[in-house]
């Protein structure tokens, strides 16, 4: 009997729940693979389909988005073994996941409830998303480093367009995969490979981006971030560069908190 | 057939005047910055007058703070942080609770002193200004040994003070905007150097009086007069861990550009183009009220004011004829007088920009209404102003006007009034006029704003947090989310 040869896997990027190429053509190498090298139109294309899937994310019940998040978990397990990084990384990912899987319907209880206003009104603040984050995945740890950033974005009801670990984008891609099969809807993780500086930039001048969660570890970057985000007054979150993601949940609510709003409602009561 | 509204309305009952006495207030000439607990003079010895914005007359000579004082501050709140941070939380608490006590019993004065620095109604400063400036230190008082409750924490999480904190504050709640500053920072174990704004610096030395005589530490709170250099000075001061910041977008984006790859905190709570969106199930007349309270409140100097008034189209004819008659009545002049409703604009600089943004609405094809009345020959004032035939890409629907101008837009279907409301750069507030419970909280929840009020407008309390989405800013003051901004969480 012949050898089999083997289907090798085209790796593409992830924009708007579609598995694409790059628009430019351009493509880069790792571990004799060839992946996509995304450009500064595939960061716009990925927004937009981002802001696109905003507002019907965010408007899924709490309970709905848990399950969701869950089912992602779900998805991420069953395809450990193909997932490129040790076991070990992916089982870490996995109940990071299922930590903010459950995030979603206690975060109004955590930051929001009643005022206790000196005049005759209900007024109670809750927390909403901020909207579109852009996320800066670090090089390592290639998995879990996104999956502890994506995860709490997602879990505020936000949704995220990611730039891939630079060194090691292949689990990322891969990462696509599990969540293209899981039910999370089409634009609310949009997921590119490529050069960083050159896409963080872009999504960092992106004025129709709201928030920017920067774990690359890189200070001139970090600066120039901070100085594009400026121009729109987005927030900004800088990830301790020396995090190693051993206890990615540790600062759940900081990170949450990085991407969520507080709105005051004041309505009357009495006649 | 229902009787018109100007024939409800055609008995004008004038007012007697009815000033409040100043006679009591005891101003320095001179006040110089307020820095390790004394009044001192600024290095290159710079004092330049406050004016009273209804009479042009100068009030007091107010120092300037230079960058030399912006150092001699910092290294005072520097030294001053330890021991504050260390001090007991109750007892930290019982200086808040005094400065509280002080403000109320001072109230009057300090009423009178906002008014006539910076030209808001007096019935304003007294009814709200004072009393919420109080509140607000007699609530983060109350938090300052209860932040272990105030934050969900871990066996292994603790909450710290970040140290030194520079605060810059507007000049349209000069006091309570001070107030919303420093009650967290301080109850929170940090030191504060707020710099109060230019044109209306008296009621923040004042509050530097009020801190002498709650025997309040030195260096604990420094306030720093000066203009525009001096809080760029201080945003950039080494040895400041927190910049706090209230004011315009265009300088909020420069301190946060300016604070890029340094480890400061920031919160910004910034401009707004807020929307006032009436329904047609909405009580009409006391949606006028609210229109009116919401844009012509301190003469529109509010960055949260309804200054985008949308109108469901089927009611537009009479909300906008019940909101000209409204605004025919109201008076305006000498911010003193306790029935005056507009005050004088805060400065030149503010009026001359009213009138350009008024200027190119005119220019863009807006037709304008403005109200007649006598307006005193000195000081800086402007005419309530109402703009219909408005189209949402004109200026004046889109830019902050900072003054006592509403621009009318209309909309047909929620969905219509929900999409032109989030329309803006800004989303800081925004109002909801309809007597329809379940429609009012949809509509509260689609609006990307801050702060939404139903069927009523600009309140405000201490236990309830303000802050703005998008471009409006981050971050929170008021209420336990008003205390993160001034907590590290160590783990």
């Amino acid at each position: 009997m012949t050898e089999r040869l083997a289907v090798r896997k085209t790796y593409k990027l992830w924009i708007g729940g579609a598995f694409v190429r790059s628009e430019s053509g351009r493509y880069d190498e790792a571990d004799g693979v060839n992946f996509p090298r995304a450009s500064r139109k595939d960061v716009r294309d990925a927004v937009a389909a981002a802001r696109q899937a905003a507002t019907p994310w965010a408007a899924r019940t709490a309970y709905n988005r848990g399950q969701i998040l869950y089912r992602a978990a779900e998805a991420l397990e069953s395809r450990a073994a193909t997932m490129g990084v040790p076991r070990d990384e992916v089982e870490a990912a996995v109940d990071v996941l299922l930590h903010y899987a459950g995030w979603t319907d206690k975060l109004h209880a955590v930051l929001g409830g009643v005022n206790p206003v000196a005049a005759p009104f209900l007024s109670f603040s809750l927390p909403e998303p901020t909207g579109v984050a852009g996320i800066v995945a670090p090089d390592a740890p290639p998995l879990l480093g996104l999956v502890a950033e994506l995860a709490p974005t997602l879990a505020a009801g936000n949704v995220a367009v990611a730039i891939l670990s630079e060194t090691d984008p292949l689990p990322g891609l891969d990462l696509a995969e599990a969540l293209g099969v899981s039910d999370v809807p089409a634009g609310v993780v949009n997921l590119l490979s490529g050069r960083r500086q050159e896409l963080a930039t872009a999504l960092g001048a992106h004025r129709d981006l709201n928030a920017i969660v920067d774990a690359a570890g890189d200070p001139s970057l970090a600066t120039e971030l901070d100085k594009l985000a400026a121009e729109t007054i987005k927030r900004v979150r800088h990830d301790d560069p020396a995090s190693t993601y051993e206890d990615a949940t540790d600062d759940a609510l900081d990170r949450l908190e990085a991407v969520t709003e507080l709105k005051t409602a004041w309505h009357p009561v009495g006649a | 057939m229902t009787p018109s509204v100007e024939t409800r309305t055609s008995i004008v009952w004038d007012y007697a005047p009815a000033p409040e006495s100043a006679d009591h207030i005891r101003l320095k000439d001179r006040y110089g910055l307020f820095i390790d607990g004394d009044f001192k003079d600024p290095a290159d010895r710079r004092y330049v007058p406050t004016i009273n914005p209804a009479t042009e007359e100068p009030i007091a000579e107010v120092a300037y703070g230079g960058p030399v004082d912006v150092t001699a501050a910092v290294q005072s709140a520097r030294a001053a942080h330890p021991k504050w941070a260390a001090l007991r939380d109750l007892e930290r608490a019982k200086y808040l609770f005094r400065i509280a006590r002080l403000i109320q019993e001072r109230a009057r004065e300090l009423a009178v002193v906002e008014t006539i620095d910076g030209g808001k109604p007096l019935r304003e400063s007294r009814d709200v200004d004072i009393p919420l400036a109080a509140a607000h230190f007699f609530y983060y008082a109350g938090w300052a040994d209860k932040l272990v409750y105030g934050f969900p924490t871990h066996p292994a999480r603790e909450v710290r003070p970040l140290g030194v904190v520079g605060q810059i504050v507007p000049w349209n709640f000069p006091l309570l905007m001070a107030a919303w500053k420093l009650a967290p920072a301080l109850a929170c174990g940090n030191v504060a150097i707020l710099k109060p704004a230019e044109t209306t610096p008296l009621t923040a030395l004042l509050l530097a009086e009020i801190c002498q005589e709650a025997e309040l530490p030195p260096g604990v709170v420094t306030i720093l007069p000066g203009d525009g250099s001096t809080g760029a000075s201080l945003v950039r001061a080494p040895g400041i861990d927190k910049v706090a910041f209230t004011g315009s977008t265009a300088v909020g984006r420069d301190i946060q550009a300016a604070l890029a790859g340094r480890d400061t905190r920031l919160t910004l709570e910034l401009g707004g183009k807020s929307a006032n969106i009436v329904f047609e199930d909405a009580a009409l007349d006391q949606a006028v009220e609210g229109i009116v309270n919401g844009i012509f409140f301190n003469q529109g100097h509010v960055c949260c004011a309804g200054s985008r008034l949308l109108i469901q189209e089927s009611v537009r004819d009479e909300v906008i004829a019940k909101l000209w008659q409204r605004m025919r009545r109201l008076r305006v002049g000498d911010p003193l007088d306790k029935n005056t409703d507009v005050g004088a604009i805060n400065s030149a600089e503010q009026l001359s920009r009213i009138e350009a943004l008024v200027a190119a609405g005119e220019d863009e094809g807006a037709t304008r209404r403005s109200i007649e009345c006598e307006l005193p020959e000195r000081g800086y004032w402007f005419a309530p102003t109402l703009f219909t035939d408005v189209s949402p890409a004109h200026r004046i629907a889109v830019e902050e006007i900072f003054g006592p101008v509403v621009s009318v837009l209309t909309f047909r279907t929620q969905a219509e009034a929900i999409e032109k409301a989030n329309n803006s750069r800004y989303g800081l507030a925004a109002g909801i006029w309809t007597d329809k419970g379940s429609k009012a909280f949809e509509v509260a929840s689609a609006l990307k704003a801050g702060v939404v009020w139903q069927n009523t407008y600009n309140h405000f309390d201490p236990t309830a947090a303000f802050g703005g989405y998008k471009e409006s800013g981050f971050g929170r003051e008021g209420g336990p989310a008003g205390l993160r901004p001034y907590l590290e969480i160590v783990t």
